[in-house]
């Protein structure tokens, strides 16, 4: 089975599947979606099949694939895996199916004057992004993977400018401009890479396992860190370098929104972990407690942030900026421990935050609105959407039982022996991760009706039904709430305005269920029995550690008896 | 003969015509003027290439009469196209590809 | 790792399906809330059915342990976490101390699902409520049955969920809502104590295993035990409703009743005691945070008895009632070894009667149109027999009449704090005695109200018996409240039964006989009863509370400002600093973005302004650039 090139199938795939839809007439857009969806289960299954090709206790790097591409410079088209990398492509492959059949019934908004947009591009930029991002955790050149980082930006550009909300222009720009300067500064870095690996070497060359074997002088590590650590701290948001993620976390299209958070910017965090430590290891060790500072300051600045947000989407964004402290936490408190649990997070961050992020949009679909202060009450009209936006919101906030607790758990117990003050600052953060999936769970779902589920009886209240997506919502609408009581419970009291009506709101549908059942599925057989993805990607963390200079076996404890738990420098 | 004569001859050439193509309006006499920088530069490759006995600057020459050929046909059809819709061939009067 | 701790056998024979007790709860919990509305018609009992074969496979596993030397078994069932050198396996530790809370969790969560069936026979969301209840259960299991500190976190944070979802059952009450999200957060700030309490255990020691913190502890610096023991105690003060996190308890009493009986009032909130009592090595290593186990009990014992004086809802009164009796328990532990089998003791014999007294209050609310106003109680006792004499002997057994459970208990708990000693004995002794004589006064005020007088009843009530599946719980747990002291502390000490997990029982020199304790105690029990009967039995009881009263009664409705505090302190200030946060997140760092896009942008604009248009200016720009290059050219050559 290994002599099948799965990742060049794997990239190739999908950018085909891309090159057919982008080809079919605007008209097809029932073709185009079923295409997308055949092509990206094909893409899933590809994925499971290399992860069994995979052999989690061998080489470091496996189903390697290498094709000389510009000679002169010594770029190749290589590409390999490892426990880390191969997790995120199974994380790709879960994830984009879902996001087709969430995007199954979604529209573009109208533009006035002119004809709606086909969603044929749509499903076209989607695969191809789906390749791309494939490309970018499986590329073992380092050139090739700016390659990839770069090329990602122009399909979520297109994704979020042309399917996005109303200030999407706005928002797709700055995505675009924003990662556009990080990925040009680490281009800098690439060549300053190449330019030492010539003098060193005697002849330039990009591939990572050559480039980790260099001996660069700390200083100038810490110029060349700076240039990735500056497109990798934007990429997965670290505080100050996150504001385009809520602009543009709330004007993507939901689709896009799970892939922008859940893959994208994972590629920030996966690139501190492949490329920022092993490569510059000195000044990995001398940055860290900088990069800690700002990790945990964004761990309770997101937080802080997303209890103060108003739109259900900026929320998801900046809880997701939150969890990304977490990442780099769990990275540079540089023990196994800790960085297995950074791993774990960017696996289980990508559902947890995915699935929220869906039902968000399922929620939205209803109503027509991304304002908190629109809904109320949801809960007794789609007692099934509340329940899976409940379990997405404990899964957010890390609760036992569900994925994220694993990750988080390990994060932060790993990173508590080196670096104990941090830690605990960071711990303060679940409180706060509480706090903000709570209210925002009490204002849309519980309390008596209110907002876009009341309209008045003359019907003259009724919101915007041009708002998008908004044709889901209840057309029946003549459900008059009945106040529901139970024997020695209270009637439930209707602050309902004199003359209105609640609406009825459609539970989830037989294609919603299928949309969340995998991801529900996966956050608690996670959340119970992590090991087996912890041993696809311990090996990994290993090596990257012992890069680093940290033994694998012996980051902790500190003997009995010592009351010191100093930091590793 | 010393080859500083061509060279301030083609200096001198060149100074008219870059003088040329800034004070003057008409977009037939800018254009002369830039065959007349041209030209000059042609003759300062001849004499590079003469002193140093090497063909380099010739072909070079050869190059720039080609290239300005060209242009020349170019430019006038530019021109004449210019003047058939503005009815002017003064240079100040197409201004239009600006901030 | 040196095993201290009993060593555990490996496991044979019945206990080592020892799981079962978790699963079967938890499977009912998730076939009812996956089968949505074909479950609804039998739910509930499938439900009942999961706890009561649960309790059937507690009591057979306790059987089982008590023809095992050393009484303690563990059981290891998969590896959790296995990375670096952290290596969880999900495990049951099955030890006398975790056996009689299997037992009680499921004894008592049987009799109040069946009460439930009956409590909940007219409510739309009753499915629900079961998975919950059952969701309760399984969680409340793997805290006390997990052989690790991490099992028992993933407990703890269960249990907050299951508490979150049953309090905000009648989620459409905005006041539902934020009781339950307010009780998760409150408890959120415990469990950021338990969890850098685990971290520093591994950080540490390099285990979270029970066996091997145990058995390790002692080579720790004080300090570092100093402050594992503070942080387990934030811990379980958020769960248990200690001081300084005792406010959301009350205010859960906006879930369903029988999830106060069960949840608030038997078992959830005394996993606080739990955990320090499972944790004995860690404070026997600390005698520090143990005095701080000890203040924190005294102070809430006072604060829960005194808040309790002056409220009117009954659920509240009884809710502060727990917090109260909650502190004698911090109390007995707080006082080491002599305690612990004391506060087992007192925490079954409370589990027994608080849930009985729980029930009744929900009959009462049953029969008064889910009024909870005791102010419009009143002469219930002959409309409600059953109740009245169920919720009477509950009652008796809380202030602790002589002989039925609370006088067995408490007062054991009283002589153990005497028996300390010096100045802090006497001082811990009196509070405990006060609060004694405040549980009389509060309570008895309570049945006066409500069963006694002349009837208050709001119009077109009409009081009647619940039914059966609602009655018989009660019973039985009035039979436990009378009964359980007796039996914990008389007839087959607790304190023996749990030798293998606290050592062998002390017999104390008692400084104080128990004798003159009792009657002491006995004494000012009456006195209390007695100055209740004087302000409310003695004359007529207005239906509205009275406006012009003494600022402590103001103080002890509004829980000693609790709330006020939170509020001032943590809310306001926090709302504050979110809205100035996003303000500056606008404004300061994305307006920092914008703001150099905006001046980029502008600084194009006006460098734009030099594309004239104009054929020569661009041609004069060109020369004086090539004659630039050919004078720095001519310069450097030169």
């Amino acid at each position: 089975m290994t002599d099948v090139p799965w990742l060049v199938l794997m990239i190739v795939v999908p950018a085909v599947g891309a090159a057919v839809v982008a080809a079919l007439p605007a008209a097809r857009e029932a073709l185009a979606r079923q295409l997308a969806l055949a092509v990206s289960l094909l893409v899933l299954l590809l994925a499971v099949l290399t992860t069994v090709a995979f052999d989690p206790g061998g080489e470091r790097f496996q189903l390697t694939t290498s094709v000389a591409w510009i000679p002169d410079f010594g770029v190749d088209f290589a590409l390999g895996v490892d426990g880390i990398a191969l997790s995120m492509l199974l994380l790709i492959g879960v994830l984009v199916p879902v996001v087709v059949g969430a995007s199954w019934r979604d529209t573009p908004l109208p533009r006035p004057g002119r004809p709606a947009r086909s969603m044929t591009a749509f499903w076209a930029w989607l695969l191809l992004l789906e390749s791309l991002m494939v490309g970018v955790f499986a590329a073992t050149d380092v050139f090739l993977f700016y390659v990839f980082f770069e090329a990602m930006l122009v399909p979520m550009y297109f994704l979020i400018g042309s399917f996005g909300g109303e200030n999407r222009q706005y928002a797709a720009v700055k995505f675009f401009l924003y990662s556009l300067l990080g990925g040009l500064v680490m281009l800098a870095s690439v060549i300053g890479l190449y330019v030492v690996s010539n003098s060193q070497l005697g002849e330039g060359t990009f591939a990572f396992d050559a480039l980790r074997q260099l001996e660069i002088d700390p200083n100038v590590q810490k110029l060349l860190f700076a240039g990735f650590f500056l497109a990798f701290a934007i990429k997965a948001p670290l505080v100050p370098f996150h504001t385009w993620l809520p602009d543009s976390g709330a004007e993507a299209p939901i689709g896009g929104a799970v892939l922008l958070v859940g893959v994208l910017d994972k590629v920030g965090t996966f690139g501190f972990l492949r490329y920022c430590l092993p490569l510059f290891p000195d000044a990995s060790r001398d940055l860290a407690p900088w990069v800690l500072v700002l990790a945990v300051a964004g761990i309770i600045y997101a937080a802080l942030l997303a209890v103060g947000q108003s739109d259900m989407k900026r929320l998801v964004s900046y809880t997701s900026i939150a969890h990304f402290g977490f990442i780099a936490l769990g990275i540079f408190a540089f023990t196994t421990e800790a960085a297995t649990g950074a791993v774990l997070y960017m696996v289980n961050h990508g559902i947890a935050t995915g699935l929220l992020f869906i039902v968000v949009g399922m929620v939205i679909a209803r109503g027509g609105s991304r304002q908190i202060r629109d809904y109320g009450g949801l809960a007794a009209k789609a007692p099934l959407l509340a329940g899976v936006f409940l379990l997405a919101g404990l899964a957010s906030l890390a609760l036992p039982g569900t994925n994220s607790f694993v990750s988080e758990f390990l994060v932060l117990i790993g990173a508590f022996p080196t670096r104990p003050v941090f830690t605990i600052i960071a711990t303060v953060g679940i409180v706060l991760a509480a706090l903000y999936v709570l209210l925002m769970y009490q204002r849309v779902m519980h309390g008596p009706p209110r907002g876009v589920l009341l309209v008045d009886e003359d019907g003259a209240g009724d919101h915007d039904p041009a708002d998008h997506g908004a044709g889901d919502h209840g057309a029946g609408g003549g459900a008059t709430a009945v106040p529901e009581r139970g024997a020695g419970g209270a009637t439930a009291v209707l602050e309902a305005p004199a003359r209105a009506r609640v609406l009825a709101v459609r539970d989830l549908s037989g294609r919603e269920i299928a949309v969340v059942t995998p991801l529900v599925a996966l956050i608690l057989v996670l959340g119970v029995y992590p090991q087996p993805l912890i041993d696809l990607v311990s090996p990994a963390v290993e090596a990257t550690m012992s890069d680093i200079g940290v033994d694998p076996g012996g980051s902790t404890p500190a003997a009995p008896g010592s009351t010191g738990t100093g930091g590793t420098d | 003969m010393t080859i500083t004569n061509y060279l301030v001859l083609a200096a001198i050439l060149f100074t008219i015509g870059a003088v040329g193509v800034l004070v003057r309006r008409n977009a037939i006499v800018v254009f002369m003027c830039i065959e007349l920088m041209l030209n000059s530069v042609n003759l300062t490759l001849i004499t590079f290439a003469r002193s140093t006995g090497t063909v380099e600057g010739q072909v070079i020459a050869l190059f720039v009469m080609v290239v300005a050929a060209a242009e020349v046909v170019i430019g006038l059809a530019i021109i004449m196209s210019i003047y058939r819709t503005r009815r002017s061939a003064s240079v100040d009067d197409v201004n239009l590809l600006k901030y | 790792m040196n095993e201290v701790v009993p060593a555990s056998v490996p496991v044979d024979g019945l206990l080592s399906v020892a799981w079962l007790v978790i699963v079967l709860p938890l499977a009912g919990a998730a076939l009812l809330l996956l089968g949505g509305r074909r479950t609804d018609r039998w739910g509930h009992l499938l439900a009942t059915g999961t706890v009561v074969a649960a309790f059937a496979v507690a009591l057979a596993c306790t059987l089982a342990l008590t023809e095992r030397a050393g009484r303690t078994v563990s059981l290891d069932l998969f590896t959790f976490i296995d990375t670096g050198n952290l290596d969880v396996t999900a495990g049951l530790l099955f030890d006398p101390l975790s056996a009689v809370f299997a037992l009680l969790i499921t004894g008592v969560g049987a009799l109040i699902h069946v009460y439930s069936i009956g409590y909940m026979a007219h409510d739309p969301g009753r499915r629900r409520f079961f998975a919950y209840l059952n969701l309760f259960v399984a969680a409340m299991l793997l805290l006390v049955l997990g052989n690790s500190y991490v099992a028992l976190y993933v407990g703890w944070e269960g249990v907050g969920l299951a508490s979150y979802l049953l309090i905000a059952f009648w989620h459409t009450r905005p006041a539902a809502a934020t009781a339950a999200k307010k009780a998760f957060l409150m408890n959120r700030v415990g469990d950021v104590g338990l969890a850098l309490a685990i971290f520093l255990m591994f950080a540490q020691l390099g285990t979270t295993s029970y066996a091997g913190v145990f058995g390790s502890v002692g080579l720790l610096a004080g300090g570092t035990v100093t402050a594992i023991g503070l942080l387990l105690l934030l811990g379980a003060c958020g769960k248990s409703g200690q001081f300084p996190l005792q406010a959301w308890l009350p205010d859960a009493m906006e879930g369903p009743t029988p999830v106060s009986a069960l949840i608030h009032a038997a078992t959830m909130v005394t996993a606080g005691v739990y955990l320090i009592a499972r944790s004995a090595p860690v404070y026997d290593a600390t005698p520090t945070a143990r005095t701080v186990v000890l203040a924190v009990g005294a102070v809430t014992l006072l604060i829960g008895a005194i808040a309790g004086c002056a409220h009117d809802d009954i659920k509240k009164v009884l809710a502060y009632s727990t917090v109260s009796q909650i502190g004698y328990m911090f109390l007995a532990v707080g006082l080491g070894p002599v305690g612990y089998a004391a506060a087992i003791a007192h925490l079954l014999a409370h589990g027994f009667f608080k849930a009985g007294l729980f029930l009744g209050a929900g009959s009462v609310m049953h029969a008064m149109d889910d009024s909870v106003d005791m102010r419009r109680f009143g002469g219930l006792a002959r409309k409600l027999p059953i109740t009245f004499v169920t919720f009477g002997l509950g009652y008796l057994a809380l202030i602790g009449f002589p002989f039925l459970s609370g006088w067995w208990t408490k007062d054991a708990i009283i002589e153990v704090a005497l028996d300390r000693g010096g100045w802090s004995g006497w001082v811990l002794g009196g509070v405990a005695v006060l609060g004694a004589g405040l549980t009389a006064f509060y309570m008895t005020r309570l049945m006066l109200m409500t069963f006694f007088g002349r009837p208050r009843w709001e119009e077109g009530v009409h009081p009647h018996e619940a039914p059966a599946s609602m009655t018989a719980p009660m019973v039985l747990l009035a039979f436990g409240s009378v009964a359980a002291g007796f039996l914990l502390v008389a007839a087959f000490p607790l304190s023996g039964w749990l030798e293998p997990v606290f050592g062998e029982p002390e017999e104390a020199a008692h400084l104080v006989s128990p004798l003159v304790v009792s009657i002491v105690v006995t004494v000012v029990v009456a006195l209390g009863a007695l100055t209740a009967w004087l302000f409310v039995g003695r004359r007529e009881v207005p239906t509205t509370a009275p406006a012009r009263v003494s600022p402590v009664v103001t103080a002890a409705r509004r829980g000693l400002y609790a709330d006020t505090i939170n509020e001032s302190l943590v809310m306001r200030p926090g709302v504050w600093l979110t809205r100035a946060l996003v303000w500056l997140d606008a404004r300061g760092v994305d307006g920092a973005v914008n703001g150099a896009a905006a001046a980029l942008g502008g600084g194009s604009a006006r460098l734009g302004r030099a594309q004239t248009g104009f054929v020569r200016s661009y041609a004069l720009g060109i020369l004086g650039g090539a004659v630039l290059v050919a004078g720095a050219l001519v310069a450097v050559t030169a």
